[in-house]
């Protein structure tokens, strides 16, 4: 497996909570690593309870957005439960204006995430 | 409040690489910070020349090394403009599809534009869509 560079993944409860370490998720190659890293939790590691946990990012581009989209789909793919949680009013405002708000699951807490899971 | 002084100009012509045009952005939002633009308003102008510029790099000059993107900023107090154009074929806005239809939700493209439109208080494309022209004006904030 390669270094693991743009996620920090714990696990609680047979969840996998995903932290971002980029505060701006915009540099391309940033965002190819980031998709290739969350990718393989479904496809390799065969995760099936994902929360991606937003405290840590300021900004993301709709590049950022795409990725995020075809990590959905293979989740839903591997039969993956996934949830977005804690998102600044400014990233939430991103998901509303796209719509994607009504795609992704969203909590506002990590415990919120983990109680339905 | 008005102010009579003349907006400060930022221009650039930037190379057609994903990753040299991020100081450029950071340079027109600092000025905006300058001027006391708030927050929420900087994630706005951030959002929008984020998109367009990578939009034309991206989609209008298709990364050649050879072409340019060129941005021109004007920031004042109370308004943000901008025109980018690229050296690209031009491409016809109303042809993307809306990414916020259901049945789009999945699909990819669209989104940027569809950002900069929402974060800008007008949006024009010009020069068969080789240009796009976005101002931001703080009067028409509320609150």
């Amino acid at each position: 497996m390669g270094a693991v560079r743009r996620i920090d993944v714990s696990v609680s409860a047979n969840v996998s909570v995903v932290r971002f370490k980029d505060q701006k998720i915009i540099d391309p190659e940033a965002i190819q690593e980031l998709g290739q890293e969350l990718f393989d939790l479904v496809e390799k590691e065969d995760r099936k309870k994902l929360v991606l946990n937003f405290s840590n990012v300021e900004f993301l581009s709709s590049a950022a957005l795409g990725k995020l989209i075809t990590f959905e789909k293979k989740s839903k793919r591997h039969d993956a439960e996934l949830i977005l949680t804690n998102i600044s009013p400014e990233i939430f405002q991103v998901f509303a204006i796209t719509n994607l708000d009504k795609l992704f699951q969203i909590k506002d807490s990590e415990a919120d995430a983990l109680a339905v899971l | 409040m008005s102010s009579n002084t003349a907006p400060r100009v930022i221009q650039c012509a930037l190379p057609s690489s994903l990753t040299a045009y991020h100081d450029f952005v950071q340079q027109v939002l600092e000025s905006l910070e300058e001027l006391k633009w708030q927050a929420a308003d900087l994630f706005g102008v951030h959002m929008a020349l984020e998109e367009s510029i990578s939009n034309a790099i991206r989609h209008g000059n298709k990364e050649d090394p050879a072409k340019r993107v060129h941005v021109e900023c004007q920031v004042s107090a109370e308004r943000f403009w901008a025109k980018i154009c690229d050296e690209g074929e031009g491409y016809d806005p109303s042809a993307v599809p809306d990414c916020r239809c259901p049945e789009n939700l999945e699909v990819p493209g669209g989104r940027g534009l569809a950002l900069i439109c929402a974060y800008m208080t007008s949006v024009q494309h010009s020069e068969c869509g080789k240009c796009l022209t976005m101002e931001k004006t703080l009067q028409s904030a509320t609150g």
